[in-house]
């Protein structure tokens, strides 16, 4: 139990950090660290294959994306034409009903969730599956979508590449 | 023991602060991370309701996010890349005019 | 507070013992590769500092720690200190999986038999593929959070290398739970017990072979040694990511180095060529095998590295993904038509 709200904790508390930190590197690294306890929550879940793929997939592929993207563009912090010390439920205009709108919508979800009927007991004590399960469903009952999502790589992949392109195609100079 | 209701308050948590920093931050990349947060908080929902359901569905699910969520992170960050080309900033308000 | 079993104490013991043997491990390899690279070059290398000179790591180690830590002005404190230590804790962590003996009950001494791993976990392989993904961070890091040019290229470029090579890591690390029918490194080092005709052993490398050759080449890339080791060259570009540091943090990129070198080469050790299993020594004695088996492919790194020469970066990217890819891709394609055909 302990053991749930330390991941938790950390979960939160770096999330929080990442929207509040102006230097984009350091938002990168500690969504990495929100990654890893959400591995931890996993691990708890009895899904351990997605504990680990959370850490393949997000902390260690998306996020190094991130990373390079981040470095590549080189912009260290934001500029702003409003004053950044100042609370987000107090600056001006657009930002303001936002930030009053996310503090409504957790109340709004938090009062949802806690009220769902009937479900909401402890788990059964029945570990859930092993990777071979896991694989079975996959390849039989999600068989469609999984080969369509190997198509959606792949359409991502050209798209990225397509569009991260210099104008003129890879003989132009570089206009920076 | 962590009960369902654990995790449900704990991922719809997760899931506001991402919106906040959807509506709130002003720099692009900032902002796809906070979409990444939504993403793991419905993941996070996704693998409790399943196994509080005793079925290995919701891991099937988790696997199908991550692969978009990729896929979505490499499209959105060449497209940022691209409009950090044309006016050298990442501020979502200068992009407010449909004029390239 | 759980009971303090001989069972716990055991395990707590053997989580020591494992660090300790991976940091004497370390510092047994800079010994071994400069009498090495002495003896592939025709001269002596170090034999001054104790017998042989097996005391020149010992040495090595207080002179780096004699030194001042230097840290460049501009460089962000907390990236700089934190880039080694991401690098030294990924080396160490992989290593907590990978199982190196029998299940045994040191002679008696426990009332169940415990397995040499430090966390038997069922999803071993890709822990330790998450693991090695992690990694980058600190290379990327490290380059990034000095300000020199000469880091932010090299690291840049060792964590684009890294992470290209390790989609044929990945591939042929499948190729062998196809084969070995499980996730577990256990289960699967347990899969190649036995003996065909009771001569030569089922070790996965002679169903694999191609397997072998892409892991341990996309494992010298995933590490940054010869002839991969072009980020960190000495005659291109300084030392790479790793210039600007000094003393105890450029101890610990050396350390992880090594360590990585060490994991790397266990864990190919329990895929391929049977793990802990062995002729004329009886189970329990089975990390003998183990650490023999683990020093030959220790060995071969070293030998490639002053054999080889170095490869240019764009011949490197190139071949890990035009090469090692489909090579991976096709050894893959093979095994799952082979353990079909001949019934798993």
């Amino acid at each position: 139990m302990t053991l749930f709200y330390v991941f938790a904790a950390v979960a939160v508390v770096a999330s929080l950090l990442v929207i509040a930190q102006r230097n984009p590197i350091y938002s990168v690294l500690l969504l990495i660290a929100s990654f890893g306890a959400l591995s931890g929550l996993y691990v708890l879940l009895d899904a351990p294959f997605v504990a680990v793929t959370q850490i393949v997939v997000y902390a260690g592929a998306i996020m190094v994306l991130f990373l390079f993207v981040v470095m590549l563009l080189n912009a260290p912090h934001e500029e702003t034409d409003y004053d950044e010390t100042v609370h987000p439920l107090r600056r001006p205009g657009p930002m303001r009903f936002g930030a009053a709108l996310a503090v409504a919508l957790v109340v709004e979800l938090l009062w949802a969730l806690t009220k769902s009927g009937g479900e909401t007991g402890a788990f059964p004590d029945a570990a859930v599956s092993s990777v071979r399960t896991i694989g079975r469903s996959l390849f039989t009952n999600y068989a469609f979508a999984f080969e369509v999502t190997s198509v959606l790589i792949l359409v991502a992949m050209v798209g990225a590449v397509v569009l991260a392109r210099r104008e003129g195609g890879p003989s132009a100079p570089p206009s920076a | 023991m962590p009960t369902l209701t654990h995790y449900l308050v704990l991922s719809g948590v997760l899931f506001c602060i991402g919106t906040a920093g959807v509506f709130v931050r002003r720099n692009l990349i900032t902002i796809l991370l906070s979409i990444e947060i939504m993403l793991n908080a419905v993941n996070l929902t996704f693998v409790a309701f399943g196994r509080s359901m005793g079925s290995a569905d919701g891991q099937i699910i988790v696997f199908f996010v991550m692969t978009v969520a990729a896929a979505e992170a490499a499209v959105g960050l060449a497209i940022v890349i691209g409009l950090f080309r044309h006016r050298e900033s990442l501020n979502p308000d200068t992009f407010t005019s449909l004029k390239w | 507070m759980p009971a303090i079993t001989p069972l716990l104490v055991a395990q707590l013991v053997l989580v020591v013992v494992v660090f300790h043997a991976l940091l004497l491990s370390a510092a047994a390899m800079v010994w071994v590769e400069r009498r090495l690279a002495a003896a592939l070059q025709q001269r002596l290398g170090p034999i001054r500092v104790g017998w042989q000179g097996l005391l020149q790591p010992f040495a090595d180690v207080i002179k780096l720690m004699f030194k001042e830590e230097l840290r460049p002005k501009a460089a962000d404190a907390l990236l700089f200190a934190l880039a080694p230590v991401i690098s030294a804790t990924c080396a160490f962590a992989a290593f907590a999986v990978v199982p190196f003996g029998a299940r045994t009950t040191f002679f008696g001494l426990l009332s169940e038999p415990m397995l040499l791993q430090v966390a038997d976990v069922n999803v071993a392989a890709l822990v330790i593929f998450a693991i090695a993904s992690m990694s980058v961070y600190g290379i990327v890091l490290a380059g990034w959070s000095s300000n020199s040019k000469y880091s932010l290229i090299g690291g840049l470029r060792s964590s684009a290398q890294m992470i290209s090579y390790e989609l044929s890591y990945g591939m042929a690390l499948v190729s062998v739970l196809l084969v070995g029918n499980s996730l577990s490194l256990t289960e699967i080092v347990n899969g190649q017990a036995g003996a065909w005709f009771g001569v030569i052993p089922r070790w996965f490398i002679f169903l694999q072979p191609l397997g072998f050759l892409i892991f341990l080449t996309a494992g010298v890339a995933e590490t940054n040694r010869a002839p991969f080791d072009f980020p960190e060259a000495e005659q291109e570009l300084v030392a790479g990511y790793h210039t600007e540091y000094s003393s105890m943090s450029f101890a610990m990129f050396f350390l992880a180095e090594y360590v990585n070198m060490v994991t790397v080469s266990a864990v190919a050790a329990d895929l391929f060529l049977g793990g802990w299993h062995g002729p004329f020594l009886p189970e329990s004695l089975g990390w003998i095998w183990f650490l023999l088996k683990v020093s030959a492919l220790l060995f071969f790194y070293v030998w490639m590295r002053w054999t080889l020469p170095r490869y240019r970066y764009d011949q490197l990217m190139k071949f890990g993904w035009k090469v090692m890819l489909p090579a991976s891709v096709l050894n893959l394609i093979a095994t799952a038509a082979g353990v079909l055909y001949f019934g798993g």
